[in-house]
């Protein structure tokens, strides 16, 4: 057997580190999906009539659409009636107003996903927008956030206490319509995050949000929409990790991003949901429609996303370059091991004088997993002097995986220039054997290769996102060696 | 310290190594020369463990262990260094990360803690000095678009840092010019101590004229076929290998 066969094979008998289930008495809706289940979990979350219809108009949509099956990934039909649309722990209607008010369980499962909430927001700063299954339960630092005049909380909140924003700006990046996951996602959506930051505010903090599925067959439908203001910034982090499980579980998020003038949104994801098993049972459905809008002039939104979980990912985070001089940038890892598959990429759409677009894309396959890079560079007849560069690695480990890239170019203006550059290699054994003969087990050296081979996107992470990243690689190709 | 007897080794079902023995004392020395082909780079794969190559006979100790029982990384972390004839590339991975990690491997071996980021960046800093290099070399993926004379000083400062017990160089001093044959050696002869030893695999004598053997051994068709003090070196390359009755052409 040949050293990157044996790493491989080590790297394969992992265990997936945050696999464990929480008791907390939940409030869950049977399965199944009809207008019914739309209205009791509107009525549930106390929504507005507008909402309703909303929700409504989507759900009517979503039936006369199909699933889309073009997307390189394999998955047994999914019986939409299987799952479960609500879910939320018992103690949701006298929510806590602090910490010590939260259910001891739920405090525990924090600890052991290594999210020490209060240290955590103390130490780093950080305000989290923790969201357990459907229902946000803590939002911290809000007074300082509040003191800046930035906006940030559940976006079941948002709908009662910021009508006007949220009816402005829900669906109009991605509208019900946009494709069949988002449309079940408008219908269905159980929570997620808004924010807001005003004209002229730099965020004083980086908004982060840790998700978690943790009823069994309950689909998770997470609604985020982020409206940067003239002249604001913002860094919004995000990151999950899920119990072990047998069912698949669906994922179907939707990200909304705008831009204004001068306006800078950064968003960045760390995802590590239940990829399945050894043999590719169980696992994460995560078909999630991302997409920001720099509508202002000299606006940027900048993509950064490390995924290493989930047994099939579906995600294209996109930029649509409206405005003058915006910017659009898409930094992406995918790790794909065992029976993992991933259809990822980006679209960036140029419609806008000088806009810009920047991709880089680093695809990792090892076992017998299978990843896809799928980009569209898109230039509109009026984006004069639009700039697209991407640039497209792919790393095998071992022989029995693959990686695939797709790139699309449609360019209907003559200025423009679009670059692409593309790489497959892998780890060889005789880079193995290097690393072995000064003293480097194969495991630590693969891991260490996989990091060098990340470099480029992990330098566009916040700081603690950044060694949040390495380890979860470590772990995500860490075999039970020992 | 190095004791190799009777070793034989396949690769690809192609008997390469026959039957050859050596004897290694600390504080020694050692040249092995020999025509294209002879096995010279077999038998430094094979000490160092790559499992590309197969033992099929013959045992070897070091350090009273029995060296083919040992992993790859143990026979480095016990002190074994191979410089290689032909440096692979690691991209991405820079030279100082790559550094750190063996030797905090290295001292997890021996039950030390981690070394201290200010200790290990003054003895980078000094090593890439010793053997020629811009420091910012340190910060380049391994060997990265290094020039072949670039990979072996690269390679040379490996050793350095790591202080192995013994050092297999294989052809290190193929393709270099006058200058870099200097940093070589001068690298090996600050190394040369009574407790380490130095096998030098080299296709010329020229690199002998800077690090002087206390033996010099000729490889041919997988075997040891002469052995002798650094006389025979010179005498190598006044008669060729003619001499010894090896047709270069019938090795490789
Ligand atoms: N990986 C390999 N696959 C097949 N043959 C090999 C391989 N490595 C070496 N050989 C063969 O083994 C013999 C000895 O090679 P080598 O040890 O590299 O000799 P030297 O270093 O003395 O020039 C040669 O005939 C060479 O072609
Ligand atoms: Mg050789």
């Amino acid at each position: 057997m040949s050293e990157s066969d044996k790493a491989v094979k080590e790297l394969i008998k992992r265990e997936y580190e945050h696999g464990f289930v929480t008791e907390i008495e939940s409030e869950t809706f049977e399965p199944g999906l009809n207008e019914d289940v739309i209205r009791r979990l509107s009525a549930k979350k106390k929504e507005p009539e507008w909402m309703l219809e909303w929700r409504l108009k989507a759900y009517h949509q979503w039936l006369e659409m199909e699933e889309p099956e073009w997307a390189h990934v394999n998955f047994p039909k999914i019986d939409y009636n299987s799952i479960a649309y609500y879910s939320a722990p018992k103690s949701k209607d006298d929510a806590p107003k602090s910490l010590d008010e939260v259910d001891p369980e739920l405090l525990k499962t924090y600890e052991k996903l290594g999210i020490p909430l209060h240290e955590r927001a103390r130490l780093a700063g950080v305000a989290v927008d923790a969201v357990f299954d459907s229902v946000s339960i803590t939002t911290t630092f809000k007074e300082k956030l509040t003191e800046a005049g930035v906006i940030f909380c559940p976006i079941s909140e948002a709908v009662h206490k910021h009508p006007e924003l949220i009816k402005k700006y829900i669906g109009s990046v991605v509208p019900q319509k946009d494709n069949f996951f988002a449309a079940l996602n408008s219908a269905v959506f159980s929570d997620g995050s808004f924010v807001y930051i005003p004209k002229g505010v730099r965020c004083p903090l980086e908004l982060s949000t840790y998700f978690r599925i943790n009823e069994a067959n309950t689909g998770q439908f997470e609604r985020t929409l982020i409206v940067a203001e003239e002249g604001s910034h913002v860094s919004y982090l995000e990151g999950c990790t899920a119990p072990m499980r047998d069912e698949n579980q669906l994922h179907a998020a939707v990200v909304e991003l705008v831009a204004l003038d001068d306006a800078e949104i950064k968003y960045s994801t760390v995802q590590n949901w239940y990829p399945g098993d050894e043999e590719g049972k169980g696992g994460i459905y995560n078909f999630v429609t991302k997409r920001g809008a720099c509508i202002g002039k000299n606006s940027k939104i900048s993509w950064t996303q490390v995924e290493t979980g989930s047994a099939i990912t579906w995600k294209y985070p996109s930029c649509v370059l409206r405005g003058e001089n915006s910017v659009g940038e898409f930094y992406s890892v995918a790790l794909t091991n065992n029976f993992q598959q991933a259809d990822t990429g980006t679209k960036m759409i140029h419609l806008g004088k000088n806009t810009r677009s920047t991709i880089i894309s680093k695809g990792i396959s090892a076992g017998k997993s299978n990843s896809s890079y799928r980009g569209l560079v898109r230039i509109g007849p009026g984006a004069e002097n639009a700039r697209n560069y991407t640039q497209c690695d792919s790393l095998l480990i071992g022989d029995k995986c693959g990686a695939h890239t797709f790139p699309y170019i449609e360019n209907k203006n003559k200025s423009a220039i679009v670059e692409h550059e593309a790489t497959t290699s892998k780890v060889s054994d005789d880079q193995l054997f290097l690393c072995q003969q000064r003293g480097i087990d194969a495991e630590h050296a693969v891991s260490m290769i996989v990091n060098g081979f990340c470099k480029e996107v992990f330098k566009e992470l916040p700081m603690e996102f950044a060694v949040e990243a390495t380890k979860l690689l470590e772990v995500s190709l860490e075999g039970s060696v020992g | 310290m190095l004791s190799i007897k009777n070793l034989q080794a396949q690769v690809e079902d192609k008997q390469i190594l026959k039957g050859l023995n050596l004897e290694i004392k600390a504080g020694e020395v050692h040249a092995i020369m020999g025509p294209n082909g002879s096995g010279k780079s077999t038998l430094s794969q094979v000490l160092a463990g790559n499992e590309a190559f197969e033992v099929t006979g013959g045992s070897v100790r070091y350090q009273d262990q029995d060296l083919l029982e040992m992993s790859t990384e143990d026979r480095a972390r016990e002190g074994l260094f191979l410089a290689f004839q032909y440096p692979v590339e690691i991209p991405g991975v820079s030279n100082l990360q790559f550094l750190k990690t063996a030797i905090n491997n290295i001292r997890q071996h021996r039950g030390e803690g981690e070394i201290n980021a200010a200790e290990f960046m003054k003895l980078a800093k000094e090593k890439i000095k010793q053997v020629n290099l811009n420091p910012s070399f340190l910060k380049r993926g391994v060997n990265e678009g290094f020039s072949g004379g670039e990979k072996k000083r690269n390679e040379i400062m490996q050793m350095l840092m790591l202080e192995p017990k013994l050092a297999i160089l294989d052809e290190t001093d193929s393709g270099l010019d006058i200058d870099a044959l200097r940093v070589v050696a001068d690298g090996v002869n600050a190394l040369r101590s009574p407790e380490r030893a130095v096998i030098m695999v080299t296709h010329y004598q020229r690199l002998l004229d800077y690090i002087v053997p206390d033996y010099v051994h000729v490889l041919s068709q997988g075997r040891i076929i002469k052995s002798g003090g650094k006389e025979l070196a010179l005498e190598l390359e006044e008669k060729g290998y003619g001499w010894l009755g090896i047709d270069e052409q019938a090795e490789a």
